[in-house]
């Protein structure tokens, strides 16, 4: 069993603190290369900028196991230049414009404070305050004194500085820096009966573009996804039951059936629900529908790649701070770690069931 | 015919779980193949011939259904969709899970009449009292259940969509006793969910041109969409849907293989939809592609309808389409 223990969320925080906007990942991926370097057999960075890691088990008739991990996060993009440090901007990804009025931000490289604002309460009408407040009107606001010193074409992310709460851990970007901090995990504790292909990719968040081209160039055996997925698991209105809640904190790591972009191999699903139930580790189904991981890529790519997501749970993704529980995120990586060293060679040999 | 198709409709096989469907095919097609493999996504490919072009034929053998996300306290089944399901279609239906548990669906209280309820407000009753005795897991897959009617020349039942087209393939691959080409028959999986399995197999077999059998709508139906299809008047030639523009060097190979043997076909322009035509066409460098249709009435409904003339036609017409030397300017290819 692998530990979540200081050192790893101390590795969490340095990640999800990280500026990453999808084809922006360039933070993200110094700090992925500065863990791994010492662990990886092979290590390139791949023409989009996915950085492909290969470690070599010692097994016999190892599984090529592509495990991946995205290391952009959504965010946004200054577009134009109102002047005097006022920016128009976009959204890249899927982020609710709704959310956005009056949050930080920390924009470009530098991490340039910002600001999107918004009227206050004296100053607006009771009348405007009914209404949101559309993109177009939203303006990020970095000051006079910085503004020569971001431009057009930079990224911005929102300001949350990660912190330890009890059992959780409340962050920006937990969507995916948690799994790629599995990812790392498992790069340093490869089990020896496969070959890692470790995948930390670039553009999920703007339609899974990296793990499409690292896919296609692993070629592997199989895939595993480490992502995050919300958690809507809140009390139903007059107390009926809550049937819509995708996942749920507490439940531990969220196994994929289907969603929008993916069927997850009915071989892989048996296995890792196997091995959860053999190793006693929680485990729930995430609910069937839609989202989509970088599954929905890898499968289809060359003459078809078998495929399974496992999620950590998180509350408010995409928004300016989630929060998810450590005991989560450790039964995940456990899940992943006991799962991949169980994984029978012959797993694809095996009936698909039913 | 009508006995083959009544098999392979009464065999489930929703996307993604293909393996009791691909096992009847398998069993039906095993004396007339020259080899049979299985790909990492459970596409199960019939080779035919060796040394000529390969044409890769498509016919998908999933079909879609519904996937539980939620038992309630009560032994209530909550589901979403598994490919195109319509709302409309459903309360009052009933489905067969995959180890045989048979469920009716029903909604929460109507409060208005005119609207259709949304598949969040649909249930399923599988005659449970609670969730611990409740045979139905989170994840688990179901099928429409609907007996197969014979209707005399016209047949109903679901998926048809596409078994019917899985019956022509058989048909086909019995019927051709020799070919110049390396046929590759593929009955493929998850095209219900966005033609996934075609991509794939595509790929894998790197085929000179691609030739899917799917349903096609009609436009013979009381105040129905505008379409110049009608059921009865032949298996049709794709000329487009939402997804593809047939390549016209195929359009045409297969309209004068038709005229010149006399079988009545139809032009289709489908002005929705998408087949397995389209991931062929756009595999690894492109591929010249088409599709023979099936007109089919009700489609993603429980009874969908097709006319026993047409399923024969479209046997003939590939039969003498895949006998026969290239003809036109696929010769050139």
């Amino acid at each position: 069993m692998l530990k979540i223990a200081s050192s790893q969320r101390k590795l969490l925080a340095k990640l999800t603190d990280a500026s990453g906007v999808s084809g922006d990942e360039g933070a993200v991926r110094e700090i992925v290369l500065k863990e791994i370097r010492p662990y990886a057999d092979e290590i390139t960075v791949d023409a989009l900028g996915s950085v492909l890691a290969v470690r070599r088990g010692s097994g016999k008739k190892r599984l090529r196991v592509m495990v991946a991990a995205h290391m952009d996060e959504v965010g946004f993009m200054l577009t134009y230049d109102d002047g005097k440090g006022i920016f128009r901007f976009g959204v890249v990804g899927g982020v609710d414009p709704r959310q956005l009025v009056g949050k930080p931000v920390w924009v470009g490289e530098e991490k340039i404070p910002g600001v999107i604002g918004s009227n206050p309460i004296h100053l607006t009408t009771a009348a405007e305050r009914k209404r949101s407040i559309s993109l177009d009107a939203l303006r990020i606001d970095v000051g006079p004194k910085n503004a020569a010193r971001v431009k057009v074409g930079d990224r911005a992310v929102f300001a949350t500085e990660y912190r330890r709460i009890g059992p959780s851990v409340r962050a920006k970007a937990l969507d995916d820096r948690v799994g790629v901090c599995s990812l790392i995990e498992l790069l340093k504790n490869t089990p020896p009966n496969i070959d890692l292909l470790a995948a930390f990719t670039v553009q999920e968040e703007n339609g899974l573009r990296g793990a499409r081209v690292a896919a296609f160039s692993f070629d592997p055996d199989l895939a595993l996804v480490l992502d995050c997925t919300p958690a809507k698991d809140f009390p139903a209105p007059e107390g009926e039951e809550n049937t819509r809640y995708n996942v749920r904190l507490d439940h531990g790591p969220a196994i994929y059936t289907a969603d929008r972009a993916t069927l997850s191999d009915p071989r892989l699903i048996r296995h890792f629900v196997a091995t959860a139930e053999a190793e006693n580790i929680p485990y729930q189904m995430r609910q069937p529908g839609g989202g989509g991981t970088d599954a929905g890529a890898i499968h289809k790519q060359r003459a078809g790649i078998p495929s399974l997501s496992i999620s950590v749970p998180a509350r408010y993704l995409h928004t300016a701070a989630s929060i998810m529980r450590v005991a989560d995120w450790q039964n995940t990586l456990n899940l992943a770690h006991a799962g991949l060293s169980a994984l029978p060679a012959d797993i694809l040999k095996q009936e698909r069931a039913h | 015919m009508k006995t083959l198709i009544e098999k392979l409709i009464s065999t489930p096989g929703p996307s993604g779980y293909e393996a009791q469907i691909r096992t009847l095919i398998r069993s039906e097609i095993e004396p007339y193949a020259d080899e049979i493999t299985v790909d990492a996504l459970g596409n199960l490919i019939v080779r035919k011939g060796s040394g000529g072009k390969r044409i890769m034929l498509a016919a998908h053998m999933d079909e879609i259904g519904i996937i539980a996300t939620h038992i309630d306290e009560n032994g209530f089944v909550r589901f979403s969709n598994l490919g195109g399901v319509r709302p409309l279609y459903l309360p009052g239906g009933r489905v067969r899970f995959l180890d045989g548990t048979l469920g009716v669906i029903n909604t929460e209280r109507v409060t208005d009449p005119k609207k259709v309820p949304a598949m969040e407000k649909m249930f399923l009753d599988v005659g449970a009292t609670s969730r611990q005795d409740c045979p139905v897991q989170v994840g688990d897959i179901a099928v429409f259940e609907r007996p197969f009617s014979d209707f005399g020349r016209r047949l109903v039942a679901k998926a048809m969509d596409d078994r019917v087209s899985v019956a022509v393939l058989i048909e086909v691959l019995r019927q051709i006793k020799k070919t110049p080409h390396e046929l590759h028959f593929v009955f493929t999986v998850q095209e219900e969910v966005g033609v996934r399995g075609a991509t794939t197999a595509a790929f894998g077999i790197a085929p000179d041109i691609g030739v899917a059998v799917d349903v096609t709508g009609t436009g013979d139906t009381p105040k129905g969409m505008k379409m110049e299809v009608s059921l009865g008047k032949g298996p049709t030639v794709k000329i487009k849907d939402a997804g593809v523009l047939s390549d016209p060097r195929v359009v045409d190979w297969m309209v004068t293989t038709a005229q010149a043997a006399k079988i009545p076909y139809q032009l289709e322009i489908l002005e929705y939809g998408g087949t397995d035509t389209r991931a062929i066409q756009l595999s690894r460098a492109g591929v010249p592609a088409g599709c023979v249709s099936i007109p089919c009435r009700y489609i993603h409904s429980p009874s969908e309808m097709v006319d026993l003339d047409d399923v024969e036609n479209a046997v003939k017409l590939l039969t003498a389409l895949l006998s026969n030397p290239l003809s036109g300017a696929l010769s050139n290819l």
